[in-house]
């Protein structure tokens, strides 16, 4: 049997893919069986800035990671004789149900959104007759996996219950419980401060004082830099009782960012700053992760960002749900990527898989600061009588969602 | 004066005993050395430092040659066992990981680990004869005795593939469980034996076909599934008895190697990987890459009788006769 030369194949397939502008439709292979796939990139007409020039948004981001989970899928296709076909398509809030119309009407039913949560649910209600599944990288909220849960929408980023525990079980093992908890005052960020909430009290810690920062307005880059800053946070966060960390509840980013060396406590800053739980950061070596950190570097040449690793992830569940069942139909993929035997190496120690009560891709969690990862939770201390994993969001006796 | 007395007598005294000495090699991966350990004392005899990030680690059948895989610095380096000194380097092609030689010691095939590819050096003339694209982020390697197949594992494409040293392609692939590690051929290449470290288990494949036979499954009482990670794996030359490393789960699993059932579990140091056997198969030495140490079980006795502090992170064993 001759295999073409996986080399030639992919190098030609990244090259061709890497000269595209987004939105572009990346050519199959003609002779083996097609398994399309699409990214639907929703941005905001007028995008939130981040707070740090270094959180700037990368013009592929999500698409990037997209780009590097069709290779990977597309290696094992040309043992198997399948082939990975990626649409990239970027469009606006009011434009993105058509942008999705317009995919699944070529055929392609499986695409992985980035998109808040209102969008996304548009998005799921316009396709719900239809064979298509959404995978949600971007959107935390919790209600996409309680209330508003939807069955043709899966989950690769954790939710905001998932990312408060991973920290919580952290500063519990560390016994740093008692916590400042400072919120944003946009709904998102009272969404998380609750999350931290119910993490605080189901692990154990005691929250000695909430303050919520009034998000007043103004612009976000200016060059007067530290100087007001540094005035003004100390005095917000002087006299709370005693604690051991400050967390920020800081989704809309506002102030997170300003609060660490600016407290009036010495105390380390945790959750939206500080020590924060991400599902992937580029410093991350472990479990081979440094493979996919030099592989993916290659392909974007820039470092590899949660939003990459969380659409890469959903990539590459249908790939190995293609490979496993050696089939392209939907169902088939559908009941595999829902079902006991699914598994999938993501670089965090353990394998991945879908929870079947809501969604949810269960996985470990990293929690970062600055330049390194510190810890992954769940952390060893905390035992679950079916997986460790599920020790982090909502576990299935509690889900509020029914499909 | 009397330390050099007392060298000199230990020298005489070592090469007395020299026919039965048996002498094992741990590549550190972190500690950049090999640590060189005297089997029958259990004493470290010497901590050679080599390249960056030693990984893989493959002895010749004389024991004379040590090849080192220093993945960091992209080459093979070829130790000396007598001098203990590297005396020169191979060409390896990029990230080498694990290798293995052919049965006449001329030919050292190694995974590529960040290239997808594996590389065919021969060591004599010191050149790369071939390199062959496999799947992505190989590892594995296995060689029948004859040396007309190797197999190597891919992690992330979760396959082995069957290369023809002959002509150098691939004629089989078989999909094996979440990242698959080892590759192990008995002795007899009746059977190939591929760890899935993510998986949680062990193929067992017959190569002539080739095609899956059995899946071995452990079970760790207190020990959560997930800790459960396959990696290295050894066979008696008589192939009853499969030994499995079972990485953070820090045990290795006694298989029997007729009916596939796990007959025992030892505990041994933390996040065990490597595995290798003394020539005479009475001992198996495990690496603890978290621990910083070897454990040694008492293959007849089925105990593990002894820890051995090593270098920083170790990953290959190899031991030899010498």
């Amino acid at each position: 049997m001759h295999i073409p030369t996986r080399r030639a194949l992919a190098a030609g397939a990244v090259a061709l893919l890497a000269a595209m502008p987004a939105g572009a439709q990346a050519p199959g292979n003609g002779e083996a069986t097609p398994v399309p796939a699409a990214v639907l990139r929703v941005e905001p007409e007028r995008p939130r800035l981040p707070l740090s020039r270094l959180d700037l948004p990368p013009e592929d981001l999500g698409f990037a990671g997209a780009r590097l989970a069709t290779e990977d899928n597309r290696t094992t296709g040309t043992f198997l004789g399948q082939d990975f076909t990626l649409e990239e398509v970027s469009t606006s809030p009011d434009e993105a149900v058509a942008a999705l119309e317009e995919l699944t009407a070529s055929g392609i039913q499986f695409v992985v959104t980035m998109a808040d949560a209102d969008t996304l649910l548009e998005l799921s209600d316009a396709v719900a007759d239809e064979d298509v599944i959404l995978f949600n990288a971007t959107a935390p909220d919790d209600r996409l996996r309680g209330e508003d849960c939807r069955a043709n929408v899966f989950h690769t980023i954790p939710s905001r219950a998932m990312f408060a525990d991973a920290l919580a079980q952290f500063l519990m093992v560390k016994r740093w419980d008692r916590w400042f908890l400072v919120e944003g005052s946009h709904e998102a960020d009272t969404a998380l401060a609750d999350a931290y909430r119910r993490a605080a009290e189901k692990f154990g810690a005691n929250i000695v004082e909430s303050r919520v920062f009034e998000d007043t307005g103004g612009a976000r880059r200016t060059d007067a830099g530290h100087v007001q800053v540094q005035a003004q946070m100390p005095v917000f966060t002087q006299r709370a009782p005693e604690h051991h960390v400050l967390v920020a509840a800081d989704e809309s980013e506002v102030f997170g960012s300003y609060l660490p060396y600016h407290t009036w406590d010495p105390r380390p800053v945790a959750g939206s700053a500080g020590l924060r739980p991400t599902t992937w950061h580029p410093a991350h070596e472990a479990w081979a992760g440094m493979q996919m950190q030099s592989r993916f570097d290659r392909l974007a040449e820039r470092p590899m960002r949660p939003e990459d690793f969380n659409v890469w992830v959903a990539l590459r569940s249908i790939g190995e749900a293609a490979t496993r069942t050696n089939s392209t139909d939907f169902a088939s993929l559908r009941d595999y990527m829902l079902g006991d035997e699914f598994q999938l190496g993501a670089f965090k120690g353990v394998a991945v898989s879908y929870r079947q009560w809501d969604n949810q891709l269960r996985q470990p969690i990293l929690l970062a600061h600055d330049n390194m990862v510190v810890s992954v939770s769940p952390q060893d201390q905390y035992v679950h009588q079916f997986s460790p994993l599920d020790s982090l969001g909502v576990d299935e006796p509690e889900t509020t969602c029914s499909f | 004066m009397n330390r050099l007395l007392a060298t000199t007598a230990a020298a005489l005294a070592a090469s007395a005993v020299a026919a039965v000495a048996q002498t094992v090699y741990v590549s550190n991966e972190r500690g950049n050395s090999i640590t060189i350990i005297d089997h029958e004392s259990g004493e470290v005899v010497e901590e050679v430092p080599v390249g960056q990030r030693p990984r893989g680690i493959n002895l010749s059948s004389d024991g004379k040659t040590l090849y080192i895989l220093a993945s960091d610095d992209n080459r093979v380096e070829v130790m000396d066992t007598e001098t203990r000194q590297v005396t020169h380097h191979l060409p390896s092609g990029p990230d080498p990981e694990l290798g293995i030689l052919s049965p006449d010691d001329k030919i050292l095939y190694v995974a590529n680990e960040d290239d997808n590819l594996v590389t065919a050096i021969d060591v004599e003339n010191r050149s790369i004869i071939a390199e062959i694209p496999v799947g992505i982020e190989p590892e594995g390697m296995g060689i029948t005795s004859d040396g007309k197949t190797v197999v190597n594992t891919s992690e992330t494409t979760n396959m082995a593939h069957f290369i023809d040293t002959e002509t150098y392609e691939i004629y089989a692939n078989i999909l094996v469980d979440q990242r698959p590690r080892f590759a192990e051929f008995t002795a007899d290449d009746s059977l190939l034996y591929v760890s899935a470290e993510i998986g949680g288990t062990v193929k067992v494949i017959d190569p002539s076909v080739p095609e899956v036979l059995h899946t071995i499954t452990f079970e760790i009482p207190g020990v959560p599934q997930e800790a459960i990670q396959p990696v290295g794996v050894r066979v008696t030359e008589d192939g009853s008895k499969v030994y499995v490393a079972l990485g953070p789960s820090n045990r290795v699993a006694l298989v029997n190697g007729e009916t596939w059932e796990v007959e025992e579990y030892f505990l041994v140091g933390q996040r065990v990987w490597q595995l290798a056997f003394t020539p005479d198969e009475k001992f198996l030495y495990t690496t603890n890459g978290i621990s910083n140490d070897v454990s040694v079980i008492d293959v007849e006795n089925n105990e593990v009788v002894r820890s051995i502090p090593v270098g920083e992170q170790p990953w290959g064993v190899q031991i030899g006769d010498h």
